[in-house]
């Protein structure tokens, strides 16, 4: 393996093919944590949608749920990309196409922050289930409204069980961000492939690039062990060490 | 014990007396195919009329014709008339991955001979010449490339002309906005959408995609040629006794005048899946690669220095 091409000259736009490499980075923590946004804030609403007893909600949420995980998210991709301008008013259309900067980059934010929600709100959902219904019935005892039921007794608790599984999804976002390249974000992976198409130094830009994956996921997965320490409640699981 | 002592002089035998001779006669592509009984041919999804899937998803083109005349050849070569032929899809980013590392064994889509693909792959002699325009709507009024300026344009990945068009912006400081598309058909419906105002191509590949449209005459190909592409059948390098088996059927098919036909069938009459004709007579530089069989490739920027 030979690394050298990095600092050759890239073929366009000035730089070497290194500063290639750290655009791709750039869009990929970019895309996946504006994705990340997303996902945790409707994937919270619509998790705890699903628990409560209002039906409408709880329908409403499950219909989300189910529509958004069963459909691939090459396909939400295109969605977003390229059917979403056809179908709202041409204005807001021709705006969308043209006008709106970074078309390619808030298509691959909402298409993977919406899909990666219907996951998010499955495991708030299991997350708040798994209280033991006798402390929401105690809580709602003590005269504590539903809203505050869930604000001072299920949340706190239901979040603090998912943190190893929302850990998991936080990594899978990053690592599905890179099907953002088939609508042209020239994220690490579409970085990785262009390089490889200019230098045919295929095996080491991909090498490159999947170091650079386990390093970001790496650092994700200790910052959340210790969000993990920090938050858990003595007594509780994931307390055994 | 004694049978696996017999085996192994069964095994030293077969290597002894099979082994060497079968190496010295056969060796490399020939030899796989050989061995496998299988000659796997790469062909492309929406290059047409060079490689594409017709309605029923069988791959078709002009590409894939000479791609069969090829494998007859080999079948003539090998003596194994049963040969299987087989059909392997590729992209334009995966072929030559897919040819080196041996999934494939020629590619027959709309590749571009270059310097630059010379040092990873073999190419057999030219059999079509093109080079790179840009399809527009018509509406839009851009009449050139010049009027590109400050506009967003559309290619597809790992293509020729992605690098003529880079490297033109560069020199006359057009300030492009790029935006990659994973192959032809997205590039152009970017173009349809309006998402990009122009999609640099090889110019046949437009008229392909252009006849292929909804409404045809909304889109107009436009510009001189930034590059000359020469299309040629991939196979991997350093193969000269494949090359050579290949090079033949080629320029077997350019002596014999077969040739025209199969450039008739796919450029000058009615062609699936639509029955469109997209009435492309033979170009000088095309008729001059039949008369004098060559595998020059062009340059890495197109017309302008780099």
């Amino acid at each position: 393996m030979d690394f050298s091409f990095l600092s050759q000259p890239a073929f366009s736009g000035g730089g070497t093919y290194l500063d290639w490499v750290f655009v791709g980075i750039k869009w990929t923590v970019l895309v996946s944590l504006c994705a990340w946004v997303i996902a945790f804030t409707v994937g919270s609403v619509l998790g705890v949608l699903r628990t409560t007893p209002l039906r409408w909600a709880n329908g409403l949420a499950s219909a989300y749920v189910e529509l958004f995980r069963n459909i691939p998210l090459l396909v939400h991709m295109f969605i977003w990309y390229f059917v979403m301008p056809e179908i709202v008013p041409s204005a807001l259309g021709t705006w969308m196409k043209q006008g709106m900067p970074m078309p390619e980059f808030w298509s691959a934010v909402f298409a993977l922050g919406f899909y990666t929600a219907s996951r998010v709100a499955e495991q708030v959902r299991s997350g708040i289930q798994s209280i033991p219904k006798g402390q929401t019935n105690a809580a709602l005892a003590t005269g504590l409204t539903l809203p505050q039921t869930y604000r001072h007794v299920l949340l706190p608790m239901g979040y603090r069980i998912v943190i190893p599984p929302l850990t998991s999804e936080f990594l899978t976002i990053f690592k599905n961000s890179s099907v953002a390249l088939t609508i042209g974000v020239l994220e690490l992976t579409a970085q990785a492939r262009t390089i490889s198409e200019y230098t045919f130094r295929t095996f080491e830009i991909f090498t490159l690039a999947t170091v650079v994956y386990v390093l970001i996921t790496l650092l994700v997965t200790v910052a959340m062990q210790v969000v993990e320490k920090r938050l858990r409640v003595p007594g509780y699981i994931g307390t055994g060490k | 014990m004694k049978y696996l002592a017999r085996c192994l002089v069964a095994l030293a035998a077969t290597a002894l007396f099979t082994g060497p001779a079968a190496a010295a006669e056969l060796t490399g592509t020939l030899k796989k195919i050989k061995d496998t009984g299988v000659i796997k041919i790469g062909h492309r999804d929406a290059s047409v009329p060079f490689s594409y899937l017709d309605d029923k998803q069988k791959p078709i083109g002009y590409g894939v014709d000479i791609c069969l005349k090829i494998a007859d050849k080999i079948k003539a070569e090998l003596k194994m008339p049963n040969l299987k032929v087989e059909f392997v899809p590729v992209t334009s980013q995966t072929r030559i991955p897919i040819l080196t590392g041996g999934n494939i064994d020629i590619e027959c889509g709309s590749t571009t001979n270059s310097v630059e693909r010379q040092k990873q792959v073999d190419f057999a002699p030219t059999y079509f010449v093109t080079g790179t325009k840009i399809i527009v709507k018509k509406s839009s009024g851009i009449k050139g490339y010049d009027d590109l300026k400050g506009k967003t344009v559309v290619f597809t990945q790992g293509t020729t002309n992605e690098r003529a068009m880079k490297a033109y912006n560069d020199a006359k400081k057009l300030d492009i906005k790029f935006i990659p598309s994973k192959d032809h058909a997205e590039s152009f419906l970017a173009v349809q959408t309006g998402r990009a105002a122009a999609f640099p191509m090889d110019d046949i590949l437009l008229y392909g995609l252009k006849a292929g449209a909804k409404n045809p005459d909304d889109f107009v190909v436009v510009g001189e040629f930034l590059s000359d592409d020469p299309y040629a059948i991939m196979m991997r390098r350093d193969d000269p006794a494949f090359k050579k088996v290949v090079d033949d059927a080629v320029k077997g098919i350019y002596k014999s005048g077969e040739i025209n036909k199969i450039y008739t069938k796919w450029f000058q009459s009615k062609i699936p899946p639509k029955g469109i004709n997209l009435n492309f007579p033979m170009s000088d530089g095309l008729k001059e690669a039949i008369k004098n069989p060559n595998n020059t490739g062009v340059g890495p920027c197109g017309k302008m220095k780099c």
